[in-house]
């Protein structure tokens, strides 16, 4: 699985720095989303869709990998 | 047809009348206080689905007054709720310029850094108590002030001069006079405050915001400081009511530390302190929930049902510390969720388990059924809170 977040989207709320905070940061200047990894392991998709659904502005979306 | 319930029952459960209704359907037709037939989400997924959608304005310069009272300060032209920097009331890009300031002060991380500091003023705050005490004046209401004030740089020893006229503002029974009088006291208190800021600038908050212009950094100095203490005064002081009347949940947030976060959060969802709104205008004819809500047609988004929503939080009006909770509308939803939400939580974090850890025979030193309850007030919460221990 992996996670994409736009940047131009954000508004830097932070539930997904909070949720996940393995997978997301947010930048010290705007606060914003920084994704630390995009593939991510099968032990975090649970926490990842959460923070996915979780976050307010739509910033953040799944794509499936086809192979697995 | 309905108009907006507001009469509880109980000091916790949001109005049988709404839930009644939230039992029927996710949205409704809502009469407005001037006769405008606008509408009520009750639904969790659909308010957040209106929330989130670009064809809602958050200005409130066309919404219909939602509750009585309030005819002169909602719509009809006025500009009270819209002053220059107040941004909750903004939508894109003009939001999104005053956010993007912002967000980088309030990221999970930063609110982190300040866990030593709120620790410490919860401690000096909780050595000064002395029992019988009111617990919103000598715990709940100083904790979040001394934090945003110290945050912001915002003197505390001037809270006399922004509390009480905050306090009139969201008092749904003051005169329409009453409330722009205090919002002029409080735009010319932080007029002053910036001239100063910009004369001798320190580390806090405000003066670093100095590259906006006088009139947008005063609008955005009183929103974070309003925002920032009467929220979470009202969270702890309703909490610890919810707590000391629920000892079995109680005795989860004193014993059990890793279930803290978790149970600020169900706090948050039981307790939705902003029962009333949000509102917004639909700025285009919107289909949404298998009904078209008309361009110009007001919508109010309950908090309170949509936290008590069962298909989302099942057997909702029981507080249960070790649910999911997360995902509630206490925060709001879209871009303008709360900002200062990572401080909120942390403040809350700490403040709860260091209260019941200062006094385990903490309790209410009144009859439950006295306690004073804010219910005329636009954010709910409790007046007073007489305890000992």
């Amino acid at each position: 699985m992996k996670v994409n977040a736009d940047r131009s989207v954000c508004i830097g709320a932070g539930m997904c720095a909070l949720t996940a905070p393995a997978v997301f940061d947010q930048d010290d200047d705007e606060g914003l989303v920084v994704l630390l990894t995009e593939e991510i392991p099968d032990d975090r998709h649970e926490v990842v869709c959460r923070a996915v659904t979780l976050c307010p502005s739509g910033a953040l979306s799944l794509e499936n990998d086809p192979s697995s | 047809m309905t108009t907006l319930p507001m009469e509880r029952e109980t000091p916790f459960d949001p109005p049988g009348k709404l839930l009644d209704l939230a039992a029927r359907a996710p949205i409704h037709r809502m009469t407005y206080t001037d006769g405008h037939l606008g509408w009520l989400v009750t639904g969790h997924a659909l308010g957040r689905a209106v929330l989130a959608h670009p064809d809602f304005t958050s200005s409130p310069k066309d919404l219909h007054p939602p509750v009585p009272g309030r005819e002169k300060v909602f719509g009809g032209g006025s500009d009270f709720l819209t002053p220059p920097g107040f941004f909750i009331r903004m939508d894109p890009p003009e939001h999104t310029r005053f956010r993007k300031l912002l967000t980088g002060q309030f990221t999970v991380r930063r609110m982190q850094r300040l866990e030593p500091r709120i620790t410490e003023i919860t401690e000096q705050v909780l050595d000064a108590m002395r029992p019988p005490a009111d617990l919103v004046e000598d715990f709940a209401l100083p904790i979040p002030s001394l934090v945003i004030c110290e945050l912001l740089g915002v003197p505390y020893e001037d809270r006399d001069s922004f509390q009480d006229d905050t306090r009139v503002i969201v008092n749904l029974e003051s005169e329409a006079e009453e409330i722009f009088a205090a919002g002029g006291r409080l735009q010319a208190y932080f007029a002053d405050l910036v001239a100063r800021k910009r004369a001798e600038p320190d580390d806090a908050l405000i003066s670093g915001l100095l590259e906006l212009d006088d009139e947008d950094l005063v609008g955005v100095a009183l929103l974070l400081l309003v925002a920032g203490h009467e929220t979470t005064a009202n969270m702890l002081g309703l909490g610890t009511y919810a707590l000391l009347t629920n000892p079995d949940q109680l005795a989860v947030m004193r014993e059990r530390p890793s279930v803290v976060d978790g149970a600020v959060e169900e706090l948050l969802r039981y307790l939705s302190i902003i029962h009333l709104g949000p509102f917004r205008v639909a700025t285009a004819d919107v289909s949404i929930g298998g009904q078209t809500i008309k361009k110009g047609d007001s919508v109010t988004i309950s908090t309170s049902a949509a936290n008590f929503d069962p298909a989302r939080f099942p057997d909702p009006a029981r507080l249960d510390l070790t649910r999911q909770a997360t995902g509630h509308l206490s925060f709001g939803h879209g871009i303008h969720q709360c900002l200062g939400q990572q401080l909120a939580r942390i403040e809350m974090r700490i403040a709860f388990p260091a209260l019941l850890r200062r006094f385990p025979e903490l309790r209410l030193a009144c009859d439950p059924a006295e306690v004073p309850m804010r219910s005329h007030m636009s954010i709910y919460g409790v007046h007073r809170l007489p305890v000992t221990w």
